[in-house]
């Protein structure tokens, strides 16, 4: 078979907004790149976010992409009426299996080797890769096919990998895109949403040879898909990462939209899912409550094309799970940030977020970029994304959008103060960042500070918002403040008398 | 001490304060009648319906398998043969299937699902190297919503079930939707029994 494939225009997941390269443009514009990492040096989000905003291209088609996804989602949480307690439901469930984790990974081991699966523990990423290489070298496998693993991504497997001699390939389109161009995922959904097609068109003529001048992503995507398919016929070993583990099935939950990660799993031999141990739900009843709410938050679509349950090997096949640590249980003892191992990595936060869509994934220097990259990535290292709590407006709209209820923008704020007390930004965003922290922290300071800068914003001049001790002012405007904050307006409208 | 030993210690050591108990999970309306719902989300998803002849069910599903011509069909609904037999196929031996019959196990309307378990795929990877899959569905077998699906036996018994919504795709290069990304470029359901 010859087919090429079809280019419908149906409204699921697709942008509203395209071709933004216009067709045999003498000059395209170059794809910003991320952050760039220093020995030592917290990641300067601001820097990188100063050169996304420096490309109109991209940053106009990035925006209004993500944007269209928010709106998607709007749509599909606005068609079910019990949206709302659906989403309190899924806050309970992970907060409930959190607090009893131990119980439920155990559950969990306990059915899947009951059905033949084999379970492995890992400590960290070292032994997370050390696990995985042993298993390949047990099937006598020098290539790896696998589907998308934040995970994976978060354990450097990769790099690991390729010392050890064993060709990695992404089979997922976004990520194959940014393996071969040698970036990281942008986005936990869409990986390489920060590309144009004439990057994506550079990026494969190099690569897979196609032909240069050719950018239509039916073409693109067709030849990475037959570039794909011997690579997976041949494999002896595949990996998918995991959105769900049932502790009460044993089952391996995992939903993408491709088809490789099911390749992946039933194509090869042997199967090894990585999974972080947060990812445990207590029953297969769970699962109506996340499997609304994911796809719905993601892409703005009632599901993904593949949602699939594995609770055995196949028949003929091994299955492998690793059930991996790298920093979650000690994040389970913080206080102020354990539930943000709820996440189920939807990335609607990212799409909704002014800063994330204005300044890229990958200006975050860090697996997990956007607001729950914010709040995860400082437990990982503590110094390195010392700044990234103060990429954010704080305006609430990722905490808004969450679907298993993570209060993001709180979290963001604690975090600004734990850094603040560990004195980690750097002199210039603490001139100005310093008070904000102090302030925001406090409700009713926040308030006079509010009312304080509505009497005062409208006759300051611009230099005083834009000069460069202000780290808000670049990059955007400061949005015209109102007469009147809702505090006020509310004491004198609605509130008790006073 | 072991891996998971030092793992689940630091688990028990951290637990989060407070009783966090496991909420029932209610029950919530279907959003309207079963198999129209089912069909619009069908569409929604890149599927394609097989139009119903009420004199012979199963002519559609006969058209489409001669429409295939000298393609591979392989099929696993006694009533239309294909062409090549599955029994122990090697899951990479499927990669020159064009065309995979199949019968649902149920079907979801909420999302325009039809749910695959291993006992239907006969191997696991046809569903995904065929080119094309035609999938049967029998009216009265669409349950109304996800959590009507989840409550089915199959997610306990099956060493696998898949939720196949549509066809494979990606939006991958500048959101632009396309089917047949690394799975099967098509997907036909034929609808069965009375509405």
């Amino acid at each position: 078979m010859n087919e090429q494939p079809k280019r419908i225009r149906i409204d699921h997941a697709e942008a509203r907004s395209r071709p933004l390269a216009p067709d045999g443009a003498a000059e395209r514009e170059a794809q910003p790149r991320g952050a760039r990492t220093r020995k030592g040096r917290p990641v300067d989000h601001a820097e990188a976010a100063e050169r996304f905003l420096a490309a109109p291209d991209h940053l106009s088609f990035h925006d209004k992409r993500l944007w269209d996804l928010r709106e998607k989602r709007d749509r599909e949480a606005r068609g079910i009426p019990e949206w709302e307690q659906l989403r309190g439901l899924a806050s309970q469930i992970k907060e409930h299996t959190l607090a009893r984790l131990d119980d439920y990974l155990e559950e969990f081991e306990r059915r899947a080797t009951a059905s033949g699966v084999v379970v492995h523990w890992a400590r960290d990423a070292a032994e997370h890769n050390r696990i995985v290489l042993g298993i390949l070298r047990g099937a006598g496998a020098s290539r790896l096919v696998k589907s998308k693993s934040m995970l994976t991504e978060e354990c450097g497997m990769r790099d690991f990998l390729a010392e050890h001699e064993i060709e990695v390939v992404e089979t997922d389109l976004g990520e194959r895109i940014q393996q071969l161009d040698d970036e990281d995922p942008s986005h936990v959904v869409v990986p390489a949403v920060h590309k144009l097609r004439s990057d994506v068109a550079a990026v494969f003529a190099r690569t897979l040879g196609s032909d240069p001048s050719n950018d239509d992503p039916a073409y693109l995507a067709e030849r990475q898909r037959m570039s794909n398919r011997p690579l997976i016929l041949e494999a002896r070993v595949g990996m998918t990462g995991a959105n769900f583990l049932v502790a009460e099935t044993g089952a391996v939950v995992v939903c993408t939209n491709e088809g490789n990660a099911d390749l992946c799993a039933s194509v090869p031999e042997v199967h090894i899912v990585s999974a972080g141990i947060e990812k445990l739900i207590p029953r297969a009843r769970d699962l109506g409550v996340f499997i609304r709410l994911l796809s719905r938050s993601a892409l703005g679509s009632p599901i993904t094309q593949y949602t699939s349950h594995f609770r055995a090997p196949r028949a003929g096949g091994q299955m492998h799970v690793i059930l991996v640590d790298n920093g979650r249980s000690n994040r389970l003892g913080m206080d102020e940030f354990w539930t943000s191992l709820k996440c189920i990595r939807c990335g609607a936060c990212m799409n909704t977020c002014p800063v994330y869509r204005r300044s890229g994934g990958l200006s975050y220097g860090a697996t997990y970029s956007g607001p729950i990259g914010l709040i995860i990535d400082p437990t990982i290292d503590r110094h390195k994304y010392s700044q990234l709590p103060y990429a954010s407006t704080l305006n609430g709209s990722c905490t808004a959008v969450c679907p298993v209820g993570i209060n993001i923008h709180e979290q963001i704020l604690s975090w600004r103060r734990v850094m603040a007390e560990a004195h980690e930004p750097a002199m210039g965003k603490r001139l100005s960042m310093k008070g904000a922290s102090a302030v925001l922290s406090r409700p009713a300071a926040y308030r006079r500070a509010v009312d304080a800068a509505n009497a005062v914003l409208p006759h300051m001049p611009r230099f005083v918002l834009y000069n460069p001790a202000n780290a808000w002012g670049k990059g955007r405007d400061v949005p015209a403040a109102p007469g009147q904050s809702f505090h006020a307006w509310y004491a004198a409208h609605r509130g008790p008398r006073r | 001490m072991t891996a998971r030993q030092t793992i689940l210690d630091a688990v028990r050591r951290n637990r989060p304060r407070g009783e966090h108990k496991l909420p029932e999970i209610p029950g919530f309306a279907a959003p309207g009648d079963p198999a129209s719902e089912f069909k619009r989300r069908l569409a929604q998803m890149g599927g394609r319906l097989l139009a119903p002849d009420g004199a012979d069910p199963l002519a559609p599903a006969r058209a489409m398998i001669a429409e295939a011509g000298s393609g591979i069909v392989v099929s696993r609904v006694a009533a239309l043969p294909g062409n090549r037999a599955l029994d122990g196929a090697a899951p990479a031996s499927l990669h020159d299937v064009d065309l995979a019959v199949l019968q649902a196990a149920f079907a979801v309307a909420e999302t325009g699902s039809v749910a695959l378990r291993a006992v239907d795929l006969g191997v696991n990877a046809l569903g995904y190297l065929a080119q094309r899959l035609l999938v049967l569905v029998e009216t009265r077998d669409i349950v109304a919503t996800l959590h009507d699906a989840y409550a089915r036996p199959d997610f306990h018994e099956q060493p696998y079930v898949v939720l196949q919504t549509g066809p494979s795709a990606t939006a991958d290069i500048e959101g632009v939707l396309i089917h047949g990304a690394q799975g099967v470029r098509a997907l036909s359901v034929l609808l069965l029994g009375p509405e």
